[in-house]
């Protein structure tokens, strides 16, 4: 049967980890590469890095963080923020990205999934979407969630994958940061009406976060950045908790 | 010396990556004579069943060549379902035809997505070279949304709406329908296996 994925997210700034750098016991907490080994030594299905640095320097910098990064690792590494053109996406790739994930740039130009999709093929190219609840609807944010757009995140998600996208990784804004619990309603919405993966992200505080995401939520899969720093063994403890509740998952 | 052929369907650099980690030599055959130095060839690909027309004709010979001469071939994602006859998904495109059948879409519904992306688990069927040392229901990353019939070449099967092969082996030619190089020991275990092979 096919496993629930567990996705560590890395946000990093030029060239460190910028969240939940309180990992006790590395020398540099804040090394991306560092901290991707010890996820994949822990048993993580998959990682995401996302690059918060605006400028072009730290875009350089980043390009060698993707290396080592995808140097500790053979599981699937999905690199996002700031892919505006095929040549970010071609540099990210190049640098050792499986996946790329695509914000902004596929809002202004639905267009460059289909690119992306037919130069390296679906399986590569996830539609990222930000959306928040607004109106009984739920409205796709651009920009780091600092633009509103005119549109909602279930047609959008459908829209995105007619174009060519593989994966959706849908971020709730009204939960991102909150440790609240996904939201389950946004989840369940768009991945009933897109056959391709949806990893829901924003909210995990808990445990039982995952169970309801997995459940209620029907995501294929659940991202989080802070919820695997509680303790070295999160990784695991989190995997025997969704084994004990009926949910498949990696051993 | 272990050939990687890019006929352009996908990015090459996690397989490099995953058979420079088990100690593998490769290289990028320019053209198919350039076959000729190889101990091992290995056909990558993901994306659509049309980018394997590149394939036909002069790489499908010098293949086919290498394999009469004993050098053992590995096909992964794309590449393992190039070793059948073909794919509905692209008709008119033919497969190397090493293994009888066609590859078909998986079936949809009852909940499951199609594609099939992520980690599934391993059923072997048959004692495999390539899967030597790996554990039975070990569980490996498939991004696919085609696969390929069970035939008696099936090393191991997988199952996501109907039974597949997820792994073939017949004499030196062997295919694998996830990615080794994205899971983990157990990937990299039958990327050395396939590296042993190629040494002979």
């Amino acid at each position: 049967m096919l496993s629930k994925r567990l996705i560590a997210c890395l946000d990093v700034r030029n060239g460190c980890v910028v969240k939940g750098v309180n990992f006790e016991g590395l020398r540099n907490a804040g090394d991306p590469a560092a901290l991707a080994r010890r996820y994949n030594e822990e048993g993580i299905d998959e990682v995401v890095v996302l690059d918060l640095t605006a400028t072009i320097e730290g875009r350089r910098a980043f390009e060698a963080t993707i290396r080592a990064v995808s140097g500790e690792l053979f599981i699937p590494l999905t690199v996002g923020g700031g892919i505006r053109t095929e040549s970010d996406a071609a540099a990210a790739i190049d640098a050792g990205a499986d996946k790329v994930g695509v914000n902004s740039a596929a809002l202004a130009d639905p267009a460059l999934l289909t690119r992306l999709a037919s130069r390296y093929g679906s399986q590569a190219v996830v539609v990222a979407i930000d959306a928040k609840r607004a109106d009984g609807r739920f409205q796709v944010f651009s920009r780091s969630g600092s633009t509103p757009t005119s549109r909602d995140a279930v047609e959008w998600a459908i829209e995105a994958e007619a174009h060519g996208a593989g994966e959706v990784l849908l971020t709730s804004i009204d939960r991102d940061g909150t440790r609240a619990g996904f939201d389950c309603e946004l989840t369940a919405a768009v991945s009933t009406a897109v056959s391709i993966p949806v990893i829901a992200s924003g909210g995990a505080g808990t445990f039982d976060h995952f169970t309801e995401v997995f459940k209620q939520g029907q995501a294929d899969a659940a991202l989080a950045a802070s919820v695997f720093h509680y303790s070295e063994h999160a990784v695991a403890e989190l995997k025997r908790h969704l084994r004990d509740q009926g949910i498949p998952v990696r051993c | 010396m272990i050939a990687l052929i890019d006929y352009g369907a996908g990015n090459l650099t996690s397989v490099r990556k995953g058979f420079a980690a088990v100690g593998a030599e490769l290289y990028t055959p320019a053209t198919p004579t350039d076959l000729d130095r190889a101990h091992g060839i290995v056909v990558p690909g993901v994306g659509h069943f049309a980018a394997t027309a590149g394939l036909q004709g002069p790489w499908a010979e010098a293949i086919r060549g290498a394999v009469a001469r004993r050098v053992p071939l590995l096909g992964i994602c794309l590449g393992l379902q190039w070793l059948f006859e073909g794919s509905d998904e692209a008709p008119t495109v033919e497969g190397l035809g090493a293994i009888a059948g066609t590859c078909s879409r998986l079936p949809q519904g009852g909940g499951l997505k199609v594609p099939h992306v992520g980690w599934n688990s391993l059923h072997v069927s048959q004692s495999s070279r390539l899967l030597s040392g790996v554990a039975e229901n070990v569980q490996v990353y498939f991004t696919h949304s085609y696969a390929a019939p069970v035939t008696p070449e099936t090393a191991a099967t997988c199952e996501h709406g109907a039974r597949f092969a997820a792994a073939v082996e017949s004499g030196n030619i062997f295919g694998v329908q996830f990615h080794p190089e994205k899971s983990s020991e157990a990937g990299l275990r039958m990327l050395r296996n396939f590296a042993a092979a190629a040494q002979g």
